[in-house]
């Protein structure tokens, strides 16, 4: 049976900025349902300045400012089943009960990030001690090991320094790294974007592995690339400006995207495949709004070749447009039923 | 209309025990009126400095490079003669934002083109040709004209670049990684415009790129850069096909595809 370890329900946090003498409000993530069931690869897909990584921030209730939590709620079910609101833990409660043993974010700059002039062994003290004050170096050890071994690593590399890793295992020993405390989720934030083509296929890899032998139980992979997302996810979500536009199984939306903006996504990459040839390039005219001043209805209707007045004047909700397959537009009409 | 013969670039590192990095090593190509090539590879391939030593950039260390018949590093010698060159040999980069001086208005791109070719901005045939470039490039004139780099998006600085092609009508572009900073739904618009230039006014494009994606859309023919050599050359179809260099088979193989899941994770 599937069981859901994360949900989001109506959340919502903006950036706050000096502008002068005002406030400027940046709607980052407005509004935005969501579930991460267990044993599943969540994908996330949005481009720059879609939400993407605020919403990853706030999955784990890292909030602090210029960012903030408006509303909405962060459920983690417990391992013994039980309900934990994040958004009403303090950030101490977090840091020593939540993240690193329950979900731990690998933001978009760490796959790069070893400190070169430590040994691992020193790096996974740190991390440990930032956890438990009195833990003992034989402790360190052991669990260094176990999450290095678990991912293919040989138990020696615990004394090398990063830079003698090659790059696909250096991205192995991070990952080891980030889930040494054994988190039930990783949420990965572009993990792959700034690797070389070859070591990209080994983090995705490695991720699936992560999962497959139970070292995580659930992963959300966030990432620009619907590619990528589409090698790794099961489920898929995509987002713009803010809130998302459809959902659903990765098969279903790659070969039937419904909302328009999915759809001129998924025209606009350029894979090395013969589809992409005989389909074509298109692109999507126009550039995301500016999220201190979102248009009104939907916020992909400026760009949208199938604008409607009720798009320039209503927001539209999701609804189940086909089985398991969500889109929030309005080319789809009170068809479906809202969302449970 | 190029050719490229035997070209290497060495760079000499180290104070006491000095090193001696080929970072192009011995490479041939050419590229014919009209035809779109890539040259791909990952970082460190050899394929910028490639860029920058057909723009006349940085000296080659042997090798010549032809352009129309004129050997680019020994026949060119005067500041005339230069200019004329970078005005049929124009290159598109990566960052369209460090192309432009932030503290001018993005207009100045095109008033520059103008004056290379002898047209007066500000006369009647300036300000129309200002105008049908923008128009070629799908700008609108009060979009853009009177804005500064910053308050434009990366697809729209990237197209005004390309409306400045326009403007100067080169020969040859070499396009280094034009659409790899810009948002995947608005990639198109500047691949296509590349791709009319081509079409419209038989203008050849070398493409810069790590994107074995945009190089099989895009090229006549892909040249496979490994190590500073090429190490594959072909059309796209035989390149994704049937590749042969071990370098060339590990691209290909792993490079995500939208269409099928990777079979072998």
């Amino acid at each position: 049976m599937v069981e859901e370890i994360l949900r989001l329900s109506g959340v919502k946090a903006y950036y706050y900025q000096n502008v002068g003498k005002g406030l400027k409000e940046i709607k980052a993530v407005d509004g935005v349902d969501l579930t991460i069931y267990s044993g599943e690869v969540l994908g996330i897909v949005g481009e720059s300045g879609s939400g993407k990584s605020t919403l990853a921030n706030v999955m784990m209730m890292n909030v602090s400012p210029p960012l903030r939590f408006i509303e909405g709620e962060v459920v983690l079910r417990g391992r013994d089943g039980a309900k934990i609101h994040l958004e009403k833990m303090s950030r101490d409660d977090l840091r020593k009960k939540i993240w690193g043993t329950e979900m731990t974010l690998v933001p978009q700059a760490a796959m790069n990030a070893l400190m070169p002039t430590l040994r691992l062994r020193r790096i996974a003290r740190d991390i440990l001690r930032s956890h438990f004050d009195d833990i003992g170096d034989d402790m360190v050890v052991e669990l260094a090991v176990k999450a290095l071994t678990s991912l293919g690593l040989p138990a020696d590399v615990i004394d090398r320094y990063p830079f003698e890793l090659s790059g696909g295992m250096r991205q192995r020993a991070v990952l080891a790294m980030a889930t040494i405390l054994r988190p039930r989720i990783l949420i990965a934030d572009e993990p792959t974007s700034a690797l070389d083509v070859s070591t990209q296929k080994v983090v995705v890899k490695t991720m699936i592995d992560m999962k497959s032998k139970g070292i995580i139980e659930a992963l959300a992979f966030i990432s620009h690339d619907i590619a990528t997302v589409r090698q790794i996810a099961d489920r898929m979500i995509v987002m713009y400006a803010g809130k998302i536009v459809e959902l659903g199984r990765v098969e279903d939306i790659i070969k039937n995207p419904l909302h328009p903006y999915t759809k001129g996504l998924i025209e606009s990459v350029l894979t090395p495949e013969p589809e992409v040839r005989r389909r074509g390039l298109r692109f999507i005219p126009g550039f995301p709004p500016d999220l201190s001043n979102p248009p009104p209805g939907c916020r992909f209707h400026p760009r949208c070749p199938f604008a409607m007045e009720v798009c320039r004047r209503d927001e539209p909700r999701m609804i189940e447009a086909e089985n398991g397959h969500y889109v929030a537009c309005w080319l789809y009409p009170g068809g479906g039923h809202a969302r449970g | 209309m190029l050719e490229v013969k035997d070209l290497t670039k060495i760079y000499e590192a180290g104070f006491i025990f000095r090193r001696r990095i080929p970072a192009v090593n011995g490479i041939s190509f050419y590229v014919r009126r009209g035809e779109i090539i890539s040259l791909v590879g990952e970082s460190g391939s050899g394929k910028t400095t490639t860029a920058k030593i057909i723009l006349r950039l940085v000296p080659p260390t042997s090798g010549s490079i032809v352009f129309e018949g004129k050997d680019v590093w020994r026949d060119l010698r005067t500041q005339e003669e230069l200019k004329e060159y970078w005005r049929r040999v124009h290159a598109v980069f990566q960052d369209p934002y460090s192309s432009y001086n932030p503290f001018h208005k993005v207009d100045r791109v095109l008033i520059q083109a103008l004056k290379l070719i002898g047209i007066d901005p500000k006369s009647g045939e300036g300000k129309l040709t200002i105008e049908e470039a923008l128009k070629y490039v799908g700008l609108n004139p009060e979009e853009v004209l009177g804005r500064y780099p910053h308050q434009l998006s990366g697809g729209q600085r990237q197209r005004l670049m390309i409306a400045r092609c326009w403007i100067l009508k080169p020969k040859l572009i070499i396009a280094d990684e034009p659409v790899s900073m810009i948002d995947a739904s608005m990639r198109g618009s500047v691949v296509k415009l590349l791709e009319s230039l081509r079409n419209d006014y038989k203008t050849s494009i070398i493409f810069i790129t790590h994107d074995m994606g945009l190089a099989y859309y895009i090229s006549d023919r892909i040249l496979v850069m490994y190590k500073g050599k090429i190490v594959e050359e072909g059309p796209p179809d035989k390149i994704l096909e049937r590749p042969e260099h071990k370098y060339t088979k590990e691209l290909v193989e792993n490079v995500p595809t939208l269409y099928r899941k990777w079979s072998d994770i």
